[in-house]
Parts: C-alpha cells; sequence; structure tokens
C-alpha cells in the first residue's frame, strides 16, 4: 500500500519531469515557504549526501509539467510575500529541457522561482532556464579543487565557472557551503571560497549548512556504505567560527 | 465615562464594545511582566497543583455540601495579594458534588478518591430530588441504549452536564445584576398566552434566571462586592466578569463551559482608566494575570472514567481573542496581548483555551506575537473570522467548547458529543451488525452480493446506515436536552443570555479520515472483506496503491468534502427540541483512542483498535507530501457542512518551521494566512519535538506545564494517560530533513 499521491502520466502534457519527492512546506531552500520539487538523479556522488535516494537516474515518478503548475497554484495562498517555488534534488539542472517550460510557465502565473543546483551544467537549455529563474542556490561543496575531488569525486573546475557565469549575468545567488568536519571545515577551505566569490555583487548571502547524518538510514536501505560515519557533527563553536569568517567576504552569512 | 449608544437604551454589550473599544496595531513591545503580587500568588497555586497530581489528581472534595451559587463561604489563594477573588469553594483546588447531572456520577468520583457522599446528599439525591441521569434513562430507547454501548453513539451528555453555553458575563459589569433583572422581567411580562408548553417552559425559565441574577448579586456580598451596580473601573470591571463565570461554574460542570470573547470589552475599562492615569501598565497586566490565574484554578468533580473521553481534566474556559469587527475595524486590544502575556507571566497553560480569531487583515503586529507565542508555548488555537463572520452573520461570538461559533448572548448550544463513522461504514459492510460483537443494530442494510468491495453497492449501504444512524442520533439528543433543561437547567447563564435565544444542535462526527481512506481505497485499487465464520469482517486485503486523504490530492479528498455534507443533510430533516438548527462537527478532543479502541479494522488498512486520527486530520503517518498539502486536504471539507466546527491539529517541530525565530515567525503567519485564506476553519497549533514528548512521559515531573493542543483544546500532556501520550507521539509531526 502506498500513500504517495500518484503522478499524473499524460503523454499529451509533455515535457515530463523525473520527481524524486514533493515537499510542500520547504523552509530552507529559498526565501519564505517554499513548494520543493526534488528531482530524481544526480551527476555528483558526494560522501555526506543526505539524500542519497535522489542520485540514481532511475526510479522517480513522472509528472507533467501542468499538474506541477496546478501544484504551485494550489499552494500559492501559503507562499506569503517571499514564498514560491524551488526546485531541488539530485541536481534538477539535469532536466534542464523539462524545467524551462516549467519555469516559463511559473513566472506567467506570477510566482517566485529558484534552483538549487551543484552547478556542474552551463548548456544553452540552463542559461534559457536561468531567464525564468529569480535565484539561485549555488552549493560549493569545495573551492580548493583536490578537496573537493575528495568530497564528490569529481572536479570543481564547472561549479566555478558556473558561479562566473552568474555573477556576470547578475543573476540573484546564495552560496549553499556544507560545513563537513575533516572535510571542508578548515580555515583554509573556507578563506578560498570566500576570497574567489568576494567579488562577486550578485550574490546576496552565503549559508552554512551544518554537517549532519539525519540520512545515514537511507545508505542502509540503498545497501550503500556511509564512508563519513567517523565524522561528528558541527560544534557550535565550530558554525559560529566558520560564520565570522564567512562575514568578511560576504554580506548576509546564515546557518541554517 | 464612555461614548454613548444604544447599549445604554437597551441590554446591547456588542454596542457597547463598538462604540468604545481602541483597536491597537502596534507589537508587544509595551507588555509587563508578573508582579510581586502575581508571582507569590501563582507559586502557591503550582504548590497547590503538584499536591493535586500526588494525590491522584484531586486535591480535595466537598462531600457535605451541593455546590450552588452561594453554596460556599468566600476563598481566597492569599486575600491580601488578590487583585481578583473569588473560588469556586472555600478552599484553592476543592471541588464540589453538582449532583444534578447524576447522583451515582458524584458517588463514584468520590469513591475514586476514598471518600462517601454525606448521607444527607445522598438520600436527598436517592429518595427526592431527580436529576438529569435520571431522566433520560428513564426515556431512552433500546436502539439509542444499544448504539451507546457498542460505542456507535459516545460522549453524550446524558451522565454529566451538557456545558457549552455561555452566558455573556460582560453583562454583568456593564449593567450590573439590578439593571439585568430588571430586564428579565420586563421580558416575562411580554410571555402572556395561550399557554402552550413552550410558553410555559419559558416563563418557568425566565423564573428562575432572575432568581439566578439575585444569586449572583449575594455571591458578590460574600466577597463584599456590590454586583448589583456596574462596574466602575478596570478592576471591577474584570472581577464582576470573574464573579459572574464563576457563579456559573459553581453551579454547573458542563463539558466545556467558554468563557466568552471578554478582552477586548475589558480593554475599554483598562484605556479608560490608563488614559485618567488612574492606573498603569503593570497594573493592568497584573488584574489580567491575576484573572487568568483563577480562570487556570476552575476544577469540576469528574469520574475516571471521564478521562478517557476528555482527558486531561479539561475545563475548556475558552476566550476567543482578535477578529473583525463588521465595520472594517479589528478588535486586537492591548488587553488581547495582555492575555497572551499570562502565558509567559505564568507559563504554558491548556486554560483558559485561548483561541484566535484569525483574520488576514489583523494587524501584522498581531499576528507575529501570536506566532511568536505558538512557537513558545504551543498553547493557543486558531479560527477562521473572516469564514465564521461571513457564514454566521455575527462579529460577536465566542467559541463554545473547542472550536464552534456561537453568538454571545443571544445563542446557545446543545451539545451533542459524536458519532462514529467509521464504525458506521463497518455496519454498512457487515449487513448492520457490529463488526466487534455480532449484534445485529440496523435491520435495513442489505449483506453485500460480493466480498471484492464495490464502490457504490457500499456506498449505497453506507448512506442507508447513516441514515439510520442520523436518526437515532438525533432521538437520543432531543431526550438529553429536554431533560437537562429540565432538571439541570443553567440558570445562571441563561439569565445572562437574552430571553428565548436561538438555538444550535450540535452534533459531531469521527472517523472521517478513515472513512474517507476505506472509500479510495474501494475505489481506486481492490478491497477484499476477510470475514470470520459469522459472517462478520474481521480484515481486508488490499492489493494495488491508492490517494490517501492528507496529500491534496482531490480523488481522495473529495470524500472527506461529501461525507460530512451528506451526513448533515440527513440531520437537518429530522425534528429538534426547541426547534434547534442543527450543525455539525468533525471534532473528537482525545476520544480518538477509545473511538479506536471500540472499532475493528476498516477498509483503508487500519488495523482493528488503531486509534483514529484526531478531528478532521488525516490518518497519522498517511500525509505524506509535508505539512502543507496536508492543510489543503482537510481545508476542503465545506464550513457550511460542518458549522459547529473542523477541527484539525497540527503538529511541527520548530526547525521545520525556519532557521530562527524571526523567519519561523514569518513562516508560521504565511502558514495560517495561507490555511485560513482557503476557508479553513480551525488549527491547532503545537511547535514541540517527539524527543521532549518522549523524555516528559518518563519524566512527567520535570514537564508540569507542557502543554500541547488536542483536538480543539489544550490539555497538560503530563496528565494524559499513557495510551494517549503514545497516540499524540505517533501522530504526523511534520519535519524536514
Amino acid at each position: 500500500m502506498s500513500h504517495l499521491p500518484a503522478p499524473i502520466f499524460s503523454l499529451k502534457h509533455l515535457p515530463v519531469l523525473n520527481v524524486h519527492s514533493i515537499e510542500s512546506l520547504g523552509t530552507f531552500d529559498g526565501p519564505g515557504i517554499r513548494l520543493v520539487f526534488f528531482l530524481q538523479g544526480c551527476n555528483f556522488k558526494c560522501l555526506y549526501c543526505a539524500n542519497p535516494d535522489t542520485i540514481a537516474f532511475e526510479g522517480g515518478n513522472p509528472y507533467a509539467t501542468e499538474d506541477l503548475v496546478a501544484m504551485a497554484r494550489r499552494q500559492q495562498p501559503f507562499f506569503g510575500k517571499k514564498g514560491g517555488i524551488t526546485v531541488s534534488g539530485g541536481e534538477p539542472l539535469i532536466q534542464a529541457k523539462g524545467l524551462i517550460e516549467l519555469f516559463k510557465a511559473l513566472k506567467e502565473a506570477g510566482f517566485h522561482t529558484c534552483i538549487d543546483t551543484n552547478g556542474s551544467l552551463l548548456n544553452d537549455d540552463v542559461k534559457e532556464l536561468l531567464d525564468y529563474t529569480d535565484l539561485v542556490l549555488l552549493d560549493i561543496k569545495q573551492a580548493q579543487e583536490e578537496r573537493h575531488r575528495k568530497l564528490t569525486g569529481r572536479s570543481n573546475a564547472r561549479t566555478l565557472a558556473f558561479a562566473d557565469y552568474l555573477a556576470q549575468r547578475g543573476k540573484a545567488t546564495w552560496i549553499r557551503y556544507v560545513l563537513v568536519p575533516g572535510y571542508s571545515d578548515a580555515e583554509e577551505d573556507l578563506h578560498a571560497l570566500g576570497q574567489r566569490i568576494m567579488d562577486m555583487p550578485n550574490i546576496e548571502k552565503l549559508e552554512i549548512q551544518p554537517y549532519h547524518k539525519l540520512g545515514v538510514h537511507k545508505y542502509a536501505s540503498l545497501g550503500w556504505a556511509y564512508a563519513l560515519s567517523d565524522v561528528p557533527a558541527n560544534t557550535a563553536e565550530a558554525l559560529l567560527k566558520a560564520k565570522a569568517l564567512f562575514q568578511a567576504y560576504v554580506p548576509e552569512v546564515v546557518i541554517n | 465615562m464612555f461614548k454613548s449608544g444604544n447599549w445604554q437604551n437597551a441590554i446591547d454589550v456588542r454596542d457597547f464594545v463598538l462604540k468604545n473599544v481602541t483597536p491597537y496595531d502596534g507589537e508587544g513591545e509595551f507588555l509587563c511582566d508578573a508582579s510581586a503580587r502575581t508571582k507569590h500568588l501563582w507559586q502557591l497555586c503550582l504548590t497547590a497543583i503538584s499536591e493535586e497530581r500526588a494525590n491522584n489528581g484531586v486535591l480535595g472534595i466537598d462531600n457535605e455540601v451541593v455546590s450552588g451559587i452561594t453554596s460556599h463561604g468566600p476563598g481566597y489563594i492569599d486575600q491580601e495579594q488578590e487583585l481578583i477573588v473569588g473560588l469556586q469553594t472555600d478552599q484553592l483546588l476543592k471541588r464540589a458534588m453538582k449532583p444534578y447531572g447524576g447522583i451515582a456520577v458524584v458517588e463514584k468520583a468520590c469513591q475514586e478518591h476514598g471518600l462517601e457522599v454525606s448521607d444527607r446528599v445522598k438520600d436527598i439525591f436517592n429518595n427526592y430530588a431527580k436529576t438529569h441521569n435520571d431522566g433520560v434513562f428513564d426515556v431512552y430507547t433500546p436502539e439509542i441504549r444499544l448504539f451507546r454501548s457498542l460505542g456507535i453513539l459516545t460522549g453524550l451528555p446524558d451522565n454529566y452536564a451538557r456545558g457549552r453555553i455561555i452566558g455573556d458575563y460582560r453583562r454583568v459589569a456593564l449593567y450590573g445584576t439590578d439593571r439585568l433583572i430588571e430586564a428579565k422581567k420586563l421580558d416575562m411580562l411580554g410571555l402572556i398566552g395561550p399557554m402552550t408548553d413552550e410558553r410555559i417552559r419559558l416563563r418557568e425559565e425566565v423564573a428562575e434566571q432572575i432568581k439566578a441574577l439575585g444569586q449572583l448579586r449575594e455571591l458578590g456580598a460574600i466577597y463584599g462586592l456590590d454586583l448589583s451596580r456596574p462596574a466602575q473601573s478596570a478592576q471591577e470591571a474584570v472581577q464582576w466578569v470573574y464573579l459572574s463565570y464563576l457563579a456559573a461554574v459553581k453551579e454547573q460542570d458542563g463539558a466545556a463551559m467558554s468563557l466568552g470573547n471578554v478582552s477586548s470589552f475589558l480593554d475599554i475599562y483598562m484605556e479608560h482608566d490608563l488614559q485618567l492615569g488612574l492606573i498603569d501598565e503593570n497594573y493592568a497586566q497584573e488584574l489580567i494575570d491575576q484573572f487568568v490565574m483563577k480562570l487556570r484554578m476552575v476544577r469540576h468533580l469528574r469520574m475516571d472514567a471521564y478521562n478517557e473521553i476528555f482527558a486531561g481534566d479539561p475545563t475548556w474556559v475558552t476566550e476567543a481573542i482578535g477578529g473583525r469587527l463588521a465595520d472594517g475595524r479589528h478588535k486586537v486590544t492591548k488587553t488581547s496581548f495582555r492575555f497572551l502575556q499570562t502565558l509567559y507571566n505564568l507559563g504554558p497553560s491548556p486554560e483558559p483555551n485561548m483561541t484566535i480569531l484569525w483574520s488576514n487583515s489583523l494587524p501584522e503586529g498581531f499576528k507575529k506575537f501570536c506566532a511568536q507565542v505558538s512557537i513558545d508555548t504551543s498553547s493557543i488555537q486558531y479560527e477562521n473570522d473572516d469564514l465564521m463572520q461571513c457564514t454566521r452573520n455575527s462579529d460577536d461570538y465566542g467559541i463554545a467548547c473547542c472550536v464552534s461559533f456561537q453568538e454571545i448572548g443571544k445563542q446557545i448550544q446543545f451539545f451533542g458529543a459524536r458519532t462514529n463513522l467509521a464504525k458506521t461504514l463497518l455496519l454498512a459492510i457487515n449487513g448492520g451488525r457490529c463488526e466487534m460483537t455480532g449484534k445485529q443494530v440496523l435491520h435495513n442494510i442489505p449483506e453485500l452480493k460480493s466480498d471484492l468491495l464495490d464502490l457504490e453497492e457500499v456506498m449505497t449501504n453506507f448512506r442507508l446506515a447513516m441514515k439510520e444512524v442520523g436518526r437515532v442520533y438525533n432521538d437520543a439528543m432531543n431526550i438529553i436536552h429536554y431533560m437537562h433543561d429540565k432538571y439541570y437547567y443553567e440558570k445562571v447563564q441563561m439569565a445572562l443570555v437574552d430571553t428565548n435565544p436561538k438555538v444550535n444542535l450540535a452534533y459531531g462526527a469521527a472517523g472521517l479520515s478513515i472513512v474517507a481512506d476505506s472509500l479510495s481505497a474501494i475505489k481506486h485499487a481492490k478491497v477484499q472483506v476477510v470475514r470470520n465464520e459469522a459472517g462478520i469482517s474481521t480484515d481486508f486485503k488490499i492489493e494495488g496503491d491508492f490517494p490517501c486523504y492528507g496529500n491534496d490530492d482531490d480523488r481522495v479528498d473529495v470524500f472527506a468534502k461529501e461525507i460530512p455534507a451528506y451526513f448533515n443533510k440527513l440531520l437537518k430533516e429530522l425534528p429538534t427540541y426547541k426547534n434547534a438548527e442543527p450543525t455539525l462537527s468533525i471534532l473528537t478532543i482525545t476520544s480518538n483512542v477509545v473511538y479506536g479502541k471500540k472499532t475493528g479494522a476498516t477498509p483503508d488498512g487500519r488495523a482493528q483498535g488503531v486509534a483514529f486520527a484526531p478531528g478532521a486530520n488525516p490518518m497519522h503517518g498517511r500525509d505524506k507530501s509535508g505539512a502543507l498539502a496536508s492543510l489543503s486536504s482537510v481545508s476542503k471539507i465545506d464550513y457550511k457542512d460542518s458549522l459547529d466546527g473542523i477541527s484539525n491539529t497540527f503538529s511541527i517541530v520548530p526547525k521545520t518551521l525556519g532557521a530562527d525565530m524571526e523567519q519561523r515567525k514569518e513562516n508560521l503567519v504565511s502558514i495560517m494566512d495561507g490555511y485560513f485564506s482557503k476557508d479553513a476553519h480551525h488549527l491547532n497549533v503545537n511547535v514541540l519535538n517527539r524527543e521532549m514528548l518522549e523524555d516528559a512521559m518518563e519524566h512527567p515531573e520535570n514537564y508540569p506545564q507542557l502543554t500541547i493542543r488536542v483536538s480543539g483544546y489544550a490539555v497538560n500532556f503530563v496528565r494524559l494517560t499513557r495510551a494517549q501520550q503514545q497516540d499524540v507521539i505517533a501522530r504526523s509531526f511534520f519535519e524536514t530533513i
């Protein structure tokens, strides 16, 4: 017996997005109250990923753009002055083509739109999608190349180039940074990130995401090993220290 | 001293408020902490409360004197320090006997605490006086008794007082008892022939009311106060209102005895005295703190079994705060803030049951303050003022019991607990037999042709079953209220209501989410009945997926909307005592646990004995699309079909509301604005961590004031039974990872 709302799949309403899950009360994924669509599939495999069940490209539920817009309309009364729709994942930009249609429709209906991305994809679809995007939440895992590879298995060059592109377009951006003890919390890590983004006036805010293990149980059910089981949670002191350090570079720093 | 108006020519408190109220648009920065006197008194109360808890929940019982308006001498906490005086008996937290509801219940309650009712009182009530309970059971039909014993009808006020009636306690402050007596005497002069049953009854009622007003004046005299004249200061206004309420809770032990909407009325006196420099803010807060403290000390003598339905010894001193006036102004005053401030000055508490009448156009400062109070105390609830005003056509109303609209001084309600719709659905599936006992309950329900359930066939039977259950329920309600009027009439409360008010007959229904999910399963999946050798359903095998109520999915939410509409329509067709207008609530209080125990397995996959969701809530754990989707589903139930109220209890982990207090307040305001703009009716808000509740179960002594909102009211968590505590913890707590 499943109690998930069944996706309404109809071929005539293409494009269809592959959705992992939907959160109707998102309070950590952009300003105000957000309707969050978590898309299925990610090209990263970060060691600390709290949603490892969104990584695989298979699975997920197909949703017609039109139905997602209808959902947003139904939820509109809750958005207040600031809220809106956030697309997260997984890595949403992999489905940029489908998202263009969704965001176009959402903008036409007057919604605030937001994308939470690792910034590893920058093609024409993504560029067009950004025309309909009010705010980008850019997850920079590590500003130092070697340590980025260790954490994600990939280079950070594309992500940093994406940041440059956003700066060049003047696109409102919040940087999100997970503070993983031993992996991304060294002072030089923080300075490296701060220096990289300090001259980007489009960056309104930096959100420090404390490291937590609340998603670890999902690894077991996927049959995966969790590589960071020895990593402790952040101390309050370390979080405050990181915040103070970032404040020298970014106008607003918050701990989520 | 006040702006003139019709209130001077007639008993018209609304007009007085309208002409004199000072709406306040600001924030809470003016508020004061508890005074030294208040803290001293509250400490004495806390000590008494902890002794009460240690003594099996009851500090003392007066087993000699039958409670009435003037039955007891004065009682004080510490007289010198009290700005507002009056206790139900001569001693703090000592409970009094009110045997007119039923002597057996009083005897049992005393025995459970090692006492016997005095021989004199036993003699009177067993041999001379007749009680409400005697009257009801004299005339109950066999089928009502059967419905009651099988748990199809539960919590009927047939052995305790019905409550729910709200006296307009403001009247005593504004007019004094002499003027009110005069007005009632004038009414009496107009009640002339022909002397029909109705007319005779009304004349007798008004005569009783006039006597009660005299006793109310005497109650004032016991405390050295002259209630015969209007209050002349803020202190007197609070005192007059409180003593009038006190008279009501000395005379009656109704399940729920609301206060009404006194805060903005009292604010007029506060503003007056503040403007003239007669009092300062500190003193104004002190008056409200001490008033609220007294309201928190109200107790009734109940037997243990009562707790199964109404857990945690509630009194439902419900006070409605905020809302708007019909002229477009809002009714938020500084005293609205002062009432909420008591939750800081005296700590969180279930009583008085503070209910915010929410309108999207209330001032932002007040909205945010309410959100903060919810986040800090989980002690308040919200109702949709825009919706109630336009549907019920009044801007001067209170909340009766948990969630029910009641125009103050103009209307009353006859309370009727509720029926079990999930069990009714099982009657439809079992040829009218009870699934727990096999007893034949209904006689017009055909056996199903197939055990693979077909929606149309089930619905046809279900409609028949609802009609029969409605008929028996209606019979019970008419009997109960006839007898309550006859043997346990609310004299002093009715003296503070217009003569011959409009009456609502307040029916209730439980198990809506189970019914909705069951019908969804039957429609969208394959549901096969598993029957025992007697042919009674014991389980249901479900093949395939089906949408569940609570995910903003119309394919199932439509059932949650249509079933109450249908049942309500059936109830409206039945004759009512005193021509009362039937209304329906989707509300359970804490009886969702006991309902579960009395209901077999249901076609939604719920196992036998599993607790129902409270009120109109989706079933635990089935609302998987987050909090707002869940709220959206509930908002689809039409208030017009459930005018007695649609209760929804919302529990959320603080962090899920946002990263810091400012964001949490903002987001909670947005949630409420959104929910109510979708024409939803009611919301209980709990902002709590599950871990805290688990710890409180193990270490109740550390959480004496931990308050949580249950269906329509608040309760001290540590006073719930263990099963009820587990049920609360098992409910959906919305959290995000």
